[in-house]
């Protein structure tokens, strides 16, 4: 097939299957959250309630959609698009599942294996942060704006962290891109165990932590914190602009609940057996299923713990998180030093 | 360094802020704001996060009741003034029962006297489970919200059972609680008040109350994050809190075992077992674990009661018209927020000629821009919510 | 230079835009359009504001972005050399663990600063409105 075409159907379909995950996503959230709190959840439009975010949608869609008086109407309108798109652009680089041969042609189950994806990674996650800026200064408004200044703060702090977690990652696989770094955690420890890179545990509690800081989830959801700035960044937003905001937060916990699976949790790989049709489902289903452990832990944590303060938020990420990537950085690479390299003079 | 320089770099540091300084910013909390508990406005000056100064602006649900009481009669009084505080709409009829029956020298049997104790303690657990609830949520924790919230309605229930109202009873009656409906004269003497079988709902619902505090002591008393944003945050000492005449949890919490329980019962509260808790910092967190741990309280007593209530008239023997001699008194009993009192003026007549409401949220409130000078938005937030107020207690 | 691999990133930024453009204005087609002067006003929990929302911020802030852009910056280093670590050897973990250790000092300095403490306390000038003269050493 052609190169142009083949990718047009990849976004296409990356594109399709991103917004079924978000309206799934929504609605387990939801279910699941309700559980958690002694209530039953969404359980009216569709079967179990499952076409409730639908319903929202098309609610938000035929909602007024005010333009406040003292916004920058233009960068006012361009920060919700520009909230989607990064979270769009990253998922393009998360391979779901392995490589599937038909003929003699290989398809990657990735949209594009770049070679420098984990830069790409925080390159994206660098401008969402853009969106949040932009939208709480040009509401014009007070709330919106304080909201926006927690998140710029915030946000760069912890994408620091998040940077400083994946270099073990890449010091301990050599290479930036995510097919080969899901690749290189084929293998097993003494035969029993998984090699997955969790064996980089801090590497792996940083990130993981610096995703929730980064998604801007429970317990770190400063930037929104309803009981003191109201809305946040998006108090001014109303109808399908604040959709749109709406569903680049959904897409960020799906992205970064999927990366670490990519980065930690050994991408697809799991048990494989049967026919080939089989060998060809089971990684995916493999993954899809290490990403919704990931994302229930997001869940949980939302429905148990209160919110951060903004100072102790930033004193956690400078104070605590860098310093130990830091150290960490250093020892990892002296151990891999020692296994590649021999002792140094020797 | 020398008192010189310090001086100079002083003096340079407040060149270089007056040089970078950044326009304080003019912030409306309230009066249509998540945390505000309702129409509160505080007139804010931050400084980024950090509050300047703050001014409280109260009244947005001011209702009369003090002049409305000049108008109605004393009977009629009763269905206001379990409105001021509706989260303990008991706990407020209480004192002013109290003050009209000292007016014209009544003494309400010991059964009715009870069973103002026992729905009384129950309006304290009501009360303190709505705070439990929504400290956590304002803090940015949901779930124990629906869980304390669950139990708090099986209290309502109870109260419900007896009174036929959750939130305003509307129970108690000069010289006495409301007989059962529909009891005639003949019925008075019995307990036909308290439906079958409520005693023995109260002592399950009891359990189910200490369950739920221990619950609570889990989940949000010893979790890190709700430590981290509560210890040590928004300290009233001792002395500030009776200058500013804090009362209740709230005073407690500060380290003044001050309990008008104990100090002026007008209840048989004597005859019942229970501790005054007390703190030792003052900081919200002790704030919370104050009243955690005054539920359990409560509920002991609630216990105790059950097995001591006697049997016997519900009212004492009164005029069916309600006049009052002339006279004066003030009479004041621990509500759930602390100290809750009447001042009654009476020419003689039906109406009060004037009624003062010593209402505890607007004194508790009083301390807000005290406390709140310096703290940053997020602390504002805690320490608000941790003074466990009600608007319409406030406004009256 | 071979960009192939950027063409579905760019196809795909192509197509978020194209529907959250489409989304939008299908939603402003879709939806009423009454703004009324109240509606139209900023939130401020119900007043009116007293006053525009500031213009400039405290210098802190931008404090953080600074330091994001030092430790972001010297992370892109890392990236670099981590994947070719092996072409470097032992001389390339010591320059780099050098390069850390610096790092590392760095941090040390801005957090003995006080450039980590948010919740630092009142500064003087709201308290202190004037500065003091600072005292005149007695000549002897």
């Amino acid at each position: 097939m052609d190169g142009f075409w083949l990718a047009a159907l990849k976004v296409l379909i990356a594109f399709a299957l991103l917004f079924n995950i978000v309206l799934v996503l929504v609605w387990v959230e939801r279910r699941l959250v309700a559980r958690m709190q002694n209530r039953i959840g969404p359980n009216r439009a569709g079967p179990a309630g499952m076409l409730q975010t639908l319903a929202d949608g098309l609610k938000l869609m035929f909602k007024e959609s005010i333009d406040p008086r003292r916004a920058q109407l233009g960068i006012y309108l361009a920060a919700p698009v520009l909230a989607l798109i990064p979270a769009l652009l990253i998922f393009l680089i998360i391979p779901i599942g392995a490589p599937i041969t038909i003929g003699d042609t290989t398809y990657d189950l990735q949209v594009t294996d770049l070679n420098i994806a984990v830069l790409y990674f925080l390159a994206m996650s660098s401008i969402a942060v853009y969106a949040i800026v932009l939208a709480g200064w040009s509401s014009g408004s007070k709330y919106p704006l304080l909201g926006s200044v927690r998140a710029a703060a915030q946000m760069i702090s912890y994408e620091a962290a998040l940077g400083l977690a994946l270099v073990p990652v890449i010091l301990y696989n050599r290479t930036t891109s995510l097919a080969e770094i899901v690749a290189a955690q084929g293998g097993t420890f003494f035969g029993i165990f998984p090699a997955w890179n969790i064996v980089l545990i801090p590497s792996f509690i940083v990130f993981l932590i610096a995703g929730f800081a980064e998604t801007n989830r429970a317990p770190f959801d400063l930037v929104e914190a309803e009981q003191e700035l109201v809305g946040g960044y998006h108090t001014e937003y109303s109808g399908f602009r604040f959709a749109l905001f709406f569903l680049a937060e959904y897409i960020n916990l799906f992205n970064i609940s999927a990366l670490t699976v990519v980065f930690f949790l050994g991408g697809w790989h799991g048990p494989v057996f049967g026919p080939t049709f089989l060998q060809y489902l089971l990684p995916i289903f493999w993954f899809l299923l290490k990403t919704a452990a990931v994302i229930f832990v997001f869940i949980w944590a939302r429905a148990s713990l209160p919110r951060m303060r903004y100072d102790q938020l930033m004193e956690f990420g400078w104070k605590r998180l860098i310093p130990l990537s830091l150290v960490w950085i250093m020892v990892v690479m002296v151990a891999v030093g020692l296994r590649r390299f021999g002792l140094p003079w020797s | 360094m020398t008192d010189r320089d310090i001086a100079m770099r002083h003096r340079s540091e407040v060149a270089v802020s007056v040089e970078l300084e950044t326009p304080g910013m003019t912030l409306n909390i309230g009066p249509q704001h998540p945390s505000t508990h309702g129409v509160l406005r505080l007139i804010a000056n931050v400084d980024g996060e950090r509050i300047i100064s703050v001014q409280p602006v109260i009244g947005y649900m001011h209702r009369g009741y003090e002049k409305l009481s000049e108008v109605r009669t004393y009977v009629q009084i009763t269905t206001l003034v379990n409105r001021i505080d509706w989260v303990a709409g008991f706990a407020s009829e209480v004192p002013y029962i109290v003050a009209v029956e000292r007016l014209m020298g009544v003494e309400p049997p010991e059964r009715a006297q009870w069973i103002r104790l026992i729905l009384s303690e129950l309006a304290r657990i009501a009360s303190h489970l709505v705070f439990m609830s929504s400290y956590p949520l304002e803090l940015g924790a949901i779930t124990p919200l629906f869980h304390a919230l669950r139990d708090r309605e099986r209290v309502l229930e109870l109260i419900e059972g007896v009174t036929g109202g959750r939130f305003h009873p509307n129970f108690n009656r000069v010289g006495g609680v409301k007989p059962a409906a529909g009891a005639g004269k003949q019925q008075r003497g019995v307990s036909q008040d308290i439906p079958a079988g409520w005693f023995a709902q109260t002592q399950s619902t009891m359990e189910r109350i200490f369950g739920m505090c221990d619950d609570l002591d889990t989940l949000v008393v010893g979790n890190e994050l709700f430590k981290a944003r509560t210890v040590g945050v928004g300290i009233i000492p001792a002395d500030r809190a009776i200058e500013y005449g804090l009362s209740g949890p709230n005073l407690r919490a500060s380290g003044v075992p001050y309990d008008l329980r104990k100090v002026e019962p007008h209840l048989p509260y004597p005859e019942v077992e229970f501790n005054v808790i007390s703190a030792e910092s003052g900081d919200c967190h002790d704030r919370y674990v104050v009243r955690l741990n005054e539920i359990r309280e409560a509920a002991k007593i609630v216990l105790q009661a059950v097995d001591k209530i006697p049997s016997g008239p519900l009212v004492a023997k009164v005029p069916r018209l309600i006049k009052v001699p002339k006279g004066q008194t003030y009479v004041r009993g621990e509500n759930p927020k602390g100290e809750f009192g009447y001042y009654i003026i009476s020419e003689g007549g039906q109406k009060p000629y004037r009624m003062k409401i010593r209402s505890t949220s607007f004194s508790n409130l009083s301390i807000l821009p005290w406390i709140l000078e310096g703290q940053l938005i997020p602390d504002l937030v805690a320490v608000m919510g941790s003074l466990d107020f009600v608007l319409g207690d406030v406004d009256r | 230079m071979d960009l192939s691999a950027y063409l579905s990133i760019a196809l795909m930024a192509m197509l978020g835009t194209g529907f959250a453009v489409v989304a939008l204005w299908a939603s402003k087609r879709l939806a009423p359009n009454n703004p009324t002067p109240e509606k139209l006003a900023p939130y401020e929990s119900g007043i009116v504001p007293l006053q525009e929302p500031a213009e400039r911020f405290p210098v802190k802030f931008y404090l953080v972005a600074m330091m994001f852009v030092i430790f972001d910056v010297e992370i892109v280093f890392l990236f670099a050399w981590a994947v070719a670590m092996d072409d470097f050897g032992w001389a390339g973990i010591a320059a780099v663990g050098l390069f850390m250790l610096l790092l590392l000092e760095t941090l040390g300095y801005v957090w003995k600063r006080g450039a980590l403490d948010w919740n630092v306390a009142q500064r003087a000038r709201y308290r202190v409105v004037v500065a003091p003269e600072p005292p005149v050493e007695e000549v002897a």
